[in-house]
């Protein structure tokens, strides 16, 4: 039978990761342990650039994990932020001559600024508009990166020198570029799970599961909406522009919709409003993507078939369903 | 009061209930509300559920009607079984529903609104005889619905449910926040109902009405029966009412 | 030759009409949009998929079964519905309980699929499809000259929107729809099969888009793609004319094809984003667009 009584039901919560007590904290600190010594040795059995693309991945799916999560907004056109970073560090490296470190500054600000425009526009309505929204918003992006002089158009910006970092270490060794990227992607996971433990993270919380409540206790939803937006896309900004180092480009796929949309299924997979899932995600996608690359058209088929699966059945996620396992949040 | 006289005629004892309610369980998302509800309504009685605020008057008539989210326990309705049936289904034993807060359609026209209802039994009244109970409701045909009084509304909501052929009435509240002048023409509305031999399951927090209307009172308390009062007992059982009511 | 601030008025009435062309397919999906939004609670990311499923039936008919346009207009609609009423039943009648987000979710992965297998089938480049016999040519007015099957593409469109208006506005079936939105556990109190009219409005929402489909193959080329690239215009077109409103969600449509013509004509680099952009000012002035109820 079908209950469509959804307006007195409950409506299903995206399963999120309570308060961490001292015994998940410490279950944290080992996995980011684990994590590090796992980064250590992975160059050993697999390609740098493959695990390079996947940290870039796993950063994206983070950053938008953190709004979807944790902000509960779901945002469908992240590849705004990634993209529009990754021609902005990639012009700025290859005709400004700027050494990587300051290009992805830059790369991140700009996802960032961005993301407080859209952000802004995005957070005057809710739901299921904000996301219709800000998809219309990134396609904007999009047709403006087509058309603009700097961007290359269908070629996009190839060749971009990976340069020499604070002008001193050479990064076109792909074993110091590893290094670097392993750095900004652990950097970035540690600081985004301190936003989350922060009381801006616990006040984000509070307004996800229940706006009007947290606006009558007195916290302006609206700001804190915005706040994480920006913060999103500045991360999100901070993993195209890495990527646009790692593969020395940067082109119209990372600002397509269809960008906005893996993104999403990679926080879908690996667990939405999980600290660990997004990489979990990051991981599994990327590495289809790799296996499918040859079958043309099956990969969209496949993500296609991911995500309705993961919907219907398996809306946990993989960490999400190890988490409910364990009893812990992770 | 000659009205009250009228509301009097016994019913007879041995009649099969046709609504009988047993052991009913509820919950409103997480909590759980209705403690296991009993009791029985037969042709052509009137019963009230009385009882304070947040008692489960309200969710013992979503439950009865299946529009609550979930629900355990009996209820039938002339011997049928509809405790997993699907609210539609319910309906289509004969069963009319007049919600709280009167459920008028706003994008719907009062004539809409009234011809909503599919007819799940034969025998309904016809439009006519339902503008002849309630003139008001045909001069305002054309109108939106929700841009009705709000004691044309209630006539819009309790006339909707007589066209359908319905003869198990579930009404919410009728009096609710209506002046004293429409509270009597409902009064008289639900009198002429039961000698035309509806039966109704009436929510009620104002006793003084019901008791202008109604065969029995079923008292409900944190989700459990606690009494029943006969109406010609309830002058006598006035202290422990009220008791029960906090009034 | 008469020009209106210097530009040709044949050039800009040509323009105008493949604005209004466009207009009616924005017109149509994003009514079909709205009316799915407004009963079923979900933003059918599908919609623009389920667009190019019309335009392809109707070039399979064609090419496969020597089915014509006119055949076309009815059976390609009918199926894309059916397709539809299949969808609901199997997949997104199992969402009605859950988050409104996870709706938006499995329609985007249906479209993927979607989207895939046709591409996979047919190659991403364009197929043609002819314009009927009946509707070629066209015809010399005084200010341009006028190709019939445009004409009858703003027509039909039209006609169909102004139908759909009718039957949601006037008809039993559409007071069932409207209450339905309104509160749909009480209307199933009274007895009506609410799961049933989901599926059938369902059916019929993508069946527009369907009809759409047909009605620009002939003027856009037959392409897997296609859907994915007016689906995105169309949700802005939504958030634009707010979807409260159907007669709102027709007009915004056709008055936003208007005005990406017109922009076409005096700043054509500015045609492929001026919908955006008035969909920001509209955020900035009227969160709750043109026609919307303030949520």
């Amino acid at each position: 039978m079908v209950d469509i009584a959804s307006g007195s039901a409950a409506p299903a919560r995206i399963p999120a990761t309570g308060g961490a007590s001292r015994d998940a904290a410490a279950l944290h600190r080992a996995i980011f342990i684990g994590l590090a010594a796992l980064l250590v040795v992975a160059p050993f059995a697999l390609y740098p650039v493959f695990l390079m693309k996947v940290m870039c991945f796993a950063l994206f799916a983070v950053a938008f994990n953190l709004l979807l999560g944790y902000g509960g907004l779901l945002s469908f056109g992240h590849a705004a932020y990634f993209g529009m970073a990754s021609y902005a560090a990639a012009y700025a490296a290859k005709v400004w001559g700027f050494t990587p470190e300051l290009a992805i500054l830059l790369g991140t600000f700009v996802g960032g600024l961005l993301g407080l425009v859209f952000g802004a526009l995005a957070i005057r309505r809710q739901g299921i508009y904000f996301s219709m929204i800000t998809l219309a918003l990134a396609q904007m992006a999009f047709f403006f990166c087509l058309q603009a002089p700097f961007t290359g158009g269908e070629d996009g910006i190839q060749g971009v020198p990976r340069g020499k970092l604070f002008g001193l270490i050479d990064l076109s060794d792909d074993r110091a570029l590893y290094v670097f990227v392993a750095i900004v992607f652990l950097g970035a996971l540690a600081l985004v799970y301190r936003i989350i433990h922060s009381p801006f993270g616990q006040a984000l919380k509070a307004i996800r599961d229940n706006e009007p409540r947290a606006i009558s206790l007195g916290y302006r939803a609206s700001q804190y909406k915005l706040a994480v937006f920006v913060l999103s896309a500045s991360l999100a900004g901070l993993a195209g522009a890495t990527k646009a180092f790692v593969f020395q480009l940067a082109t119209l796929t990372d600002v397509h919709w269809s960008m906005s949309g893996e993104v999403v299924l990679m926080t879908l997979v690996g667990g939405m409003g999980t600290i660990f899932g997004p990489l979990v995600g990051a991981l599994v996608t990327v590495t289809m993507q790799n296996y499918l690359a040859q079958f043309g058209a099956w990969v969209t088929i496949i993500q296609g078939v991911v995500f309705v699966v993961c919907v219907l059945l398996f809306r946990q996620g993989v960490v999400g369903l190890i988490a409910k396992f364990i009893r812990k949040p992770l | 009061m000659p009205e009250a006289l009228l509301a009097e005629r016994p019913v007879p004892a041995s009649a099969a209930p046709l609504l009988s309610v047993d052991d009913l369980e509820g919950w409103y998302g997480e909590s759980h509300v209705l403690h296991g509800v009993g009791f029985d309504v037969k042709p052509g009685e009137v019963v009230t559920l009385l009882g304070r605020n947040g008692a489960g008057k309200t969710t013992t008539l979503r439950a009865i009607i299946g529009i609550l989210g979930r629900r355990r326990g009996s209820v039938t309705v002339k011997g049928v079984e509809a405790i997993a049936m699907p609210s539609r289904l319910i309906a289509r034993l004969g069963v009319g529903y007049v919600p709280e807060e009167r459920g008028i359609f706003a994008s719907l026209t009062v004539a809409e609104n009234l011809t909503l209802p599919p007819q799940v039994k034969p025998g309904g009244l016809t439009l006519k005889q339902i503008y002849e109970l309630f003139p008001n409701l045909e001069e305002r045909a054309g109108s939106q619905g929700t841009k009705l009084s709000g004691g044309e509304q209630q006539m819009l909501a309790i006339g909707r449910i007589l066209r359908t052929g319905a003869k198990l009435l579930l009404l919410d509240e009728p009096t609710e926040g209506l002046a004293p002048v429409i509270v009597e023409q409902i009064g008289r509305t639900l009198r002429m109902l039961k000698t035309e031999g509806f039966t109704i399951l009436l929510v009620e927090q104002n006793f003084r009405f019901a008791q202008t209307v109604a065969d029995r009172h079923v008292v409900i308390e944190q989700g459990r029966v606690i009494d029943t009062i006969p109406n010609a007992d309830l002058d006598a059982n006035l202290g422990k009412l009220k008791t029960y009511l906090g009034v | 030759m008469a020009t209106l601030f210097g530009v040709p008025l044949q050039a800009l009435s040509g323009q105008l009409l493949l604005g209004l062309i466009n207009g009616s397919f924005y017109a149509i999906l994003s009514l079909g949009l709205a009316v799915i939004f407004g009963l079923l609670n979900i933003i059918n990311f599908a919609h623009g998929a389920q667009y190019m499923m019309g335009a392809f039936v109707a070039w399979m008919l064609l090419n496969y079964a020597g089915v014509g346009y006119w055949p076309a207009l009815l059976i390609a609609p009918v199926f894309v519905g059916l397709s539809g009423v299949l969808l609901e039943r199997v997949l997104i009648a199992r969402l009605y309980k859950l988050d409104h987000l996870y709706g938006l979710l499995l329609t985007f992965g249906v479209a993927l699929i979607v989207q895939g297998l046709f591409r996979n089938h047919f190659g991403a480049s364009g197929l043609p499809y002819a314009i009927p016999a009946e509707l070629s040519g066209g015809h010399r007015l005084p200010f341009m000259f006028l190709p019939t099957y445009r004409g009858w593409v703003v027509v039909a469109s039209l006609a169909v929107c102004l139908a759909t208006w009718l039957a949601i506005e006037k008809t039993k079936l559409g007071a069932y729809l409207r209450a339905a939105t309104e509160n749909p556990a009480l209307v199933q109190a009274f007895g009506v099969n609410v799961p049933l009219l989901l599926t059938l409005t369902y059916g019929f929402g993508v069946a527009l888009a369907g009809f759409a489909g047909v009605l620009a193959a002939p003027v856009l080329s037959v392409n897997p793609n296609m859907g994915a690239d007016i689906i995105i215009v169309v949700f802005a077109v939504v958030v634009i004319g707010g979807m409260g409103s159907i007669l709102g969600a027709i007009v915004t449509g056709f008055g936003l094809g208007v005005v990406e013509g017109l922009v076409k004509v005096f700043y054509p680099e500015g045609s492929a984003t001026v919908i955006f952009v008035i969909m920001a000012l509209v955020l900035l002035v009227k969160p709750a667009g043109l026609f919307g109820r303030t949520a």
